[in-house]
């Protein structure tokens, strides 16, 4: 699998670390249900069969977080962004 | 003999000599183990897994599923090595396998006689009397008469690279589709590989005497080859099998480099590997000749009808002193014919049709080739072939034969289309599966797309090849297609000569595995239906060749069972590797010493000077311990260590731990964040010990931190941890808050750091430091200083302690970090500075209670290791919320304690796990376990830290410490886990 | 349906094999059942199997949505073992060793188990006392267990790289008991025993939506219409999420492609398992001859049953860093499952979280060995409305309470599990 990195352009997955799912975003730790938020923050997932926005991190390459589309049927990877700031390529 | 009088592309000028199970013989250059063998009348080359029948020759090519023999000898041997894909070199060394004990008598073909018990399925059904019986004697039989060839008995001698391409047109196979692709994309620009696993490339063209653009086959391989030669765009890979098609338009090759030599060159690897990146593909990977399944059609001497051919006309070679082929379609008629041609002797063509097409009817009788029309085989005879029994509707005759070529039509080589997922589909007009869903960029050209008359391969690889490099940017105006001579390419869809018993003897469907036409019933009969249910019950296609011979056939046999038709009873899929590829190609250098990149600390050399002990901690190679002269044990060394640093002053390089710099207004908040404790509050000048847990609320890691400016911190990690946190940091500022202004930089291998601990250590540093007032008062404990040491040298100061002892941490940019050592055992050695290593360093740790990897095991809480107090309550950090669950709060949880032998002479061992005295030994009394333990010079005898349930309320109390898989079984105490100096008052003197 | 016999044996070698049946109907659906039970792998089937055997529910449906077996329950490296460190763990497989030992005379099918061991190799004084740790919890457990040192090791295992490696190898933890099966035929015994008491084994039958009374599943639409059930239990592994989203459910489980692989047949080199801790390496040799060895999952999401040249390269490497030896042998072929990754890599055996639905997911890379244990304890669960003592910790709520069952201390990542 290559990876479209938009600071070192496309490189060989093994050079980043995955971390999963780009879709939970971290709940307000001061909310009322903060613990129910939390729980499903850092366990539960959608795990989809299609399209899914996901990060991962160039380690070997540019250190950069990035946020990409990928199919988990097929690999195909459709889109990628900075994943903090959702810019593109430079 | 069998070599023909003349032709062939072998240079018989010269001859190669080889032997085979000890026998001399000889060959030419061209020729490979199967055509020479054949051609010096060796037919018996292998035994079949199962009943051990004998086996010949019966491909010319990496589809081969009998011909498998060891190759070479003692470490260099590669087992089940197919004879038809191995260049001939002088001095070749090549064994039959899985017989005894000899090839030509093997004990083990008595399993022919018990063959009416060992149908597939066989196994499942017995064996389980008397139960214990299995491992004890079924088994081991079963595993010795398993296998195939046997493993090297030494490590593999032979070197192996790896690779990557990028190109942006891959053309696989060099056939005439092949050929033709790589030549339009080649003429266009366009980067192109085109990888053949063949020596040569040309594929089937090298072995067919079509003519195109005039001449032959060979003058248009041999113009095509110059040409793209001559383009500095193309770039030609012979003897590389592209085995595997993976996501992104990479493609995996092996090339092997040094396959056809008795041994690599100097500095030559074996073979290697190559990721392919390209932007377009046309596989034009050919076909496979297809068996027809009938009584006796695994004996030496029946094999492909276009291998004979190709034995003939390639290698001139007769697969026997006569031939006859049994087909069922004009490519192997005329193929057949070429080797008549070339000078086989054949007697006779037996075709399932009516009737030959007039051309090739007249070529045969012009050569005096005998036509059978409607004709089947129906049996053989001889241990290697003497003679088969044809049957027509007219009657049957027995013609006495050494050879015999069977046809039963092409089956695209379609492999790589399925690495992705797609599946074939069937093309009842072709009666054959062609390629459904191709990977991403890949189109497929020639016979591999079903495409099978010559004129219209090369069309078809013209076209695809202009296309691909079109696809890639370059202009490939269309360019005329070479010109073929028209053949026929009629056929008749036939897999297997049908009801006529076993008279003949078994008629078998995957020959490596001994799978027959009946064990396909049997599968049938006892439900297992499903293509892949046939596979597995039977061993159909499981064999080195993967089914390239037999899954087809298979898979029509159990069609006409279901009365499904093929496509309904489902598709052949392919999975990577399309040949089978060397593991050692797969490592390439990475094995032995190189396995793994080794990390040498800055003062590396310094330390095996010292003639230190080195040990692996993660990839670093960090000293053990300093043995001197006289001292013969490790814990010898370790206990003077410990005490030289208790005592006066030890030094030792903590370099590996991870360093980052921060720099920014926001680095207070961010720190606050990521660790429990505050460090926004920090004074400038000032170091905290920090603990920073997951979200999921168990500790990450721990270390200290620096301020050293305003808006700059230096951040030390344990040494496994370095790089998971500096991920998590980034984490933190480009994903969960990118408003956050930071900088952060990895720093780890910029900055060497030498600790420097014991009472003596002040007035040792005091000698190195420029003018750095290091007093307690100038720097208090956990102070921090910047300015130079040794005459200008860049440091930082850190007074830390992870000893318990008065210490510093001395941080110089990573090139200074030996002469920093140096420079500090010459202060110290008044003093009797004594170097030590993380054996000491972690006894050092233990006295004193800290904890370390051993108890950061990423299954622990702050709490559990004492560290709980330090959690701000005045903040949000990572981790704070989860950390609040019921299970992580329980009061039951184990939590950290020291622990003393009651028999002080008694060693301790980190593992034991902790019982209440007299309770029984079971997961419900476990109550904890020891993390980490040390022979404390300090006290004399054996401590340890460990995880106890209550620990912190069970000081005093008496437990067992249970460790059943090293024999110890003993009562410890429970104790402070500070066992010297608990108020820490040596490290603030 | 005949029982497998000696008698059995003779008579069909006599008649030339055309007295055998099928081993199981191929049955079609009917319109309700007592219990559904999702996936015909090796875990649906198990289930059903001892729950028409041990509570007596034989009206019951295993339903595959292709062919028996055709999920990871045949795309496995065939390990059996319990060696585990947690007490969540530890007891439950041990558990599924004990059923392994008496499966074939059970089953009266020969699923070819062969304890014929395994190795965890360590190379650091830090990994034994690691081992150690590890071994003591398992001999709490009552499982059998054995610290090696490297003399001992090489004994049994004289190839492998003692002399020039990157970690030397100080030793081993074996598990005598552990060691591999038949992986299919585990499949093929528990369904051919599933049927002959009673059991529907519908192939070709594709979940596609739940049957819903209010909150509580009632049944299933599938490819072949609609069947009811009071009880449904989804054992699908990979496909767990795919169905829990019909019913809007988020489970704490990801779908990884976990690679495995053989090499071309050989005679016997490697005697039981053997497991390279300092690369991403294990290996066995099965009783046809090939070494079966396998690594780390590609490490993320997928649901395409494949990976990709990085993880075959890491797994070559770790292979040729323990075993040189093995250079000029072949790969023959690789596969990709489709695995239930689990938020701290220990499986969810639950009642719930929905009336009338009973879960079984989370296998990780480790499904295979926990086939019979976990068969028996979902049964049990779905029988009994609550779990068996040694299923009690694989509870859903777990993750909400912190009661996580992490070997590996990684924590909510599953692709590092």
């Amino acid at each position: 699998m290559r990876i479209p990195c938009p600071y070192c352009g496309a490189r060989s997955s093994h050079e980043f670390a995955y971390l999963g799912d780009a879709a939970p975003t971290r709940p307000d730790p001061s909310a009322p249900d903060a613990a129910e938020a939390f729980h499903s923050y850092v366990y539960e997932r959608d795990n989809p069969a299609g399209p899914m926005d996901e990060l991962w991190y160039h380690s070997a390459g540019c250190r950069r977080w990035l946020k990409l589309t990928r199919d988990t049927r097929t690999h195909a990877i459709t889109a990628v962004v900075f994943a903090g700031t959702g810019e593109g390529a430079r | 003999m069998t070599r023909l009088a003349k032709g062939g592309l072998i240079d018989r000028s010269r001859t190669l000599s080889f032997a085979f199970d000890g026998k001399t013989f000889t060959g030419h250059p061209g020729d490979t183990l199967a055509s020479a063998l054949l051609a010096c009348g060796v037919r018996l080359v292998a035994r079949s897994f199962k009943y051990h029948r004998p086996r010949g020759v019966v491909t010319a090519g990496s589809e081969e599923p009998n011909a498998l023999v060891e190759l070479r000898t003692g470490a260099r041997r590669e087992p089940n090595t197919r004879a038809t894909t191995v260049e001939l070199y002088d001095g070749l060394e090549a064994a039959s396998q899985n017989r005894w004990p000899s090839l030509d008598f093997d004990a083990l073909s008595v399993n022919r006689l018990v063959s009416p018990f060992l149908g597939a399925g066989f196994y499942y059904k017995t064996f389980m009397w008397p139960a214990a019986f299995w491992e004890k004697v079924y088994e081991p039989v079963i595993r010795r008469a398993a296998g195939l060839g046997r493993a090297a008995d030494a490590p593999d001698p032979d070197h192996y690279e790896k690779a990557t391409a990028f190109c942006d047109v891959l053309v696989i196979g060099s056939g005439a589709a092949g050929l033709a692709a790589a030549l339009a994309a080649g003429r266009s620009g366009a980067r192109v590989i085109l990888a053949d696993e063949d020596f040569r490339l040309g594929g089937r063209l090298l072995s067919e005497r079509a003519g195109i653009d005039g001449g032959s086959a060979l003058d248009f391989v041999a113009r095509v080859e110059a040409e793209l030669s001559s383009l500095p765009n193309v770039r030609l890979m012979p003897r590389t099998t592209v085995f595997g098609a993976y996501d992104g338009s990479e493609y995996g090759a092996v090339e092997r480099v040094s396959d056809h030599l008795p041994a690599p060159l100097p500095f030559q690897p074996r073979q290697r590997l190559w990721r392919i990146v390209a932007k377009r593909c046309v596989l034009a990977a050919g076909a496979f000749d297809r068996p027809i399944v009938f009584p006796g059609n695994d004996r030496p001497g029946v094999m492909s009808a276009l291998a004979l051919a190709t034995y003939a006309t390639r290698y001139g070679a007769g697969a026997g002193a006569n031939a006859a082929v049994f087909s069922t379609n004009d490519h192997a008629v005329a193929a057949a014919l070429d080797a008549a041609e070339a000078g086989l002797k054949l007697d006779a063509v037996i075709d399932v049709r009516p009737a030959l097409p007039e051309a090739l009817a007249a070529r045969a009788k012009a050569l005096g080739v005998r036509v059978i029309t409607e004709g089947e085989v129906v049996a053989t005879s001889g241990k290697c072939l003497k003679s088969i029994t044809v049957s027509t509707p007219r009657g049957s005759e027995t013609l006495a034969v050494e050879a015999l070529g069977v046809s039963g039509g092409a089956t695209p080589n379609l492999n790589l289309t399925c690495h992705l997922g797609g599946k074939p589909v069937w093309r009842e007009d072709i009666a054959a599966f062609v390629p459904g869903a191709v990977p991403p960029g890949m189109a497929v050209a020639g016979a591999a797309a079903g495409t099978f008359a010559l004129a219209d391969i090369l069309a078809d690889g013209t076209r695809l090849g202009a296309s691909a490099a079109s696809d890639s940017g370059f202009d490939a105006s269309p360019v005329p297609a070479p010109q073929a001579e028209g053949a026929p390419t009629g056929f008749k869809a036939f897999f297997h000569v049908a009801g006529k018993g076993s008279k003949g003897g078994p008629a078998f469907v995957d020959q490596q595995n001994d799978v027959t036409a009946k064990d396909v019933a049997l599968a049938h009969r006892e439900g297992f239906r499903a293509v892949e249910l046939l596979k597995r019950y039977t061993t159909l296609g499981m064999a080195t060749d993967q089914g390239k011979t037999s899954n087809m056939v298979g898979l029509a046999l159990m069609a006409e069972l279901t009365g499904k038709g093929i496509p309904s009873t489902g598709t052949t899929v392919f999975r990577p590797p399309y040949t089978p590829v060397a593991l050692g190609v797969l490592a390439g250098h990475h094995r032995g010493v190189d396995f793994k990149p080794a990390r040498p600390t800055p003062t590396h050399e310094w330390a095996q000077a010292q003639g230190a002990v080195f040990v692996e901690t993660g990839l670093w190679m960090r000293a053990a311990y300093f043995p001197k002269p006289g001292e013969t044990d490790w814990l010898e060394s370790v206990n003077r260590e410990v005490k030289a640093t208790r005592e006066a002053v030890g030094v030792i390089d903590v370099s590996t731990f991870g360093k980052i710099d921060l720099q920014g207004p926001d680095v207070g908040v961010l720190l606050d964040r990521v660790y429990i404790n505050m460090f926004s509050t920090l004074a400038v000048g000032k170091a905290r010990y920090g603990v920073m847990l997951r979200e999921d609320g168990l500790v990450m890691d721990d270390g200290t931190t620096a301020r050293l400016a305003d808006d700059h911190y230096v951040m030390t990690t344990t040494t496994a941890n370095a790089a998971k946190v500096y991920q998590h940091l980034e984490f933190c500022l480009q994903v969960l808050w990118p408003d956050l202004d930071v900088c952060l930089a990895s720093v780890s291998e910029q900055w060497a750091q030498i600790a420097v601990s014991g009472p003596r250590s002040r007035e040792v540093l005091a000698k190195i430091v420029d003018g750095i007032d290091v007093t307690n008062a100038g720097m208090p404990f956990m102070g921090v200083a910047q300015g130079s040491v040794m005459g200008g040298v860049q440091a930082r100061i850190f007074r830390l302690s992870f000893s318990g002892e008065l210490g510093y941490e001395i941080a110089v940019p990573a090139r200074h970090g030996a002469a920093l050592m140096q420079a500090l055992m010459e202060a110290g050695a008044p003093f009797g500075i004594t170097p030590y290593g993380v054996e000491a360093l972690g006894v050092l740790r233990i006295e004193k209670g800290h904890v370390s990897g051993s108890e950061l095991t990423g299954q622990t809480c702050a709490r559990d290791l004492g560290l709980g107090k330090m959690a701000s309550t005045k903040k949000d950090y990572i981790g704070r919320v989860m950390a609040g669950r019921p299970a992580l709060t329980d009061p039951e949880r184990p939590t950290l304690v020291g622990f003393k032998p009651v028999d002080r002479t008694a060693r301790l061992r980190a593992g034991a796990h902790f019982l209440k005295p007299g309770a029984a030994a079971t997961t419900d009394n476990d109550e904890g376990y020891m993390t980490s333990t040390a022979f404390s010079p300090t006290l004399g005898h054996f401590i340890g830290l460990g995880l106890l349930k209550r620990g912190a309320e069970r000081m005093g109390e008496k437990v067992r410490a249970y460790d059943p898989v090293r024999g110890g079984d003993m009562e410890v105490e429970v104790c402070s886990p500070a066992f010297i100096d608990p108020q820490g008052e040596k490290q603030r003197v | 349906m005949s029982r497998y016999s000696v008698f059995s044996l003779i008579a069909n070698a006599l008649n030339g094999q055309t007295g055998w049946k099928p081993a199981w109907r191929d049955a079609a659906p009917k319109p309700a059942y007592d219990v559904i039970v999702v996936g015909g792998g090796g875990h649906g089937l198990a289930t059903a199997y001892y729950l028409a055997k041990e509570h007596g529910i034989r009206n019951v449906a295993v339903l595959e949505k292709a062919h028996v077996g055709s999920g990871n329950a045949g795309r496995n490296t065939t390990i059996i073992r319990s060696n585990y460190l947690l007490p969540g763990n530890e007891p439950f497989y041990e558990w599924s060793m004990k059923l392994w030992e008496g499966l074939e005379q059970d089953l009266n099918y020969n699923a070819m188990v062969s304890q014929r061991g395994i190795i965890n190799l360590f190379h650091s004084d830090g990994q034994r006392d690691a081992y150690a740790r590890r071994g003591n919890a398992m001999r709490l457990a009552g499982a059998d267990a054995e610290l090696l040192d490297r003399a001992q090791v090489r004994a049994l295992c004289p190839f492998l790289d003692f002399d020039n490696s990157r970690f030397p190898i100080k030793g081993g933890l074996m598990q005598a008991r552990a060691g591999t099966a038949r992986h299919d035929a585990v499949v093929w015994g528990y369904a051919r025993a599933a049927d002959r008491l009673g059991v529907d084994i519908v192939q070709n039958c594709e979940v596609t939506g739940f049957i819903r009374e209010g909150d509580a599943v009632v049944g299933v639409e599938t490819t072949r219409g609609a069947i009811r059930a009071a009880k449904v239990g989804l054992a699908v592994a990979g496909s767990t999420s795919r169905l829990t989203r019909l019913l809007d459910l988020r489970l704490p489980i990801e779908s990884h492609a976990l690679q495995a692989f053989v090499s071309e047949g050989l005679k016997p080199l490697v005697p039981g398992v053997i497991t390279f801790g300092m690369g991403h390496f294990y290996v066995s040799q099965s009783d046809k001859g090939g070494l079966v060895f396998g690594g780390d999952i590609d490490g993320y999401n997928s649901y395409a049953q494949r990976g990709n040249l990085p993880v075959v390269e890491d797994v070559a490497e770790g292979g040729m860093a323990v075993m040189p030896l093995i250079g000029r042998l072949r790969m023959l072929r690789a596969w990709g499952g489709l695995v239930d990754m689990s938020m701290d890599g220990s499986p969810i055996i639950d009642v719930g979280p929905l009336p009338g639905l009973y879960l079984n997911t989370g296998w990780n890379y480790g499904g295979f060995k926990a086939t019979p244990a976990s068969g028996w304890c979902f049964a049990h669960t779905i029988a009994r409305d609550q779990a068996h003592a040694f299923n009690a910790a694989f509870r859903l709520d777990r993750f909400r309470s912190g009661h996580i069952i992490d070997e590996k201390g990684v924590g909510a990542q599953p692709n590092l599990h």
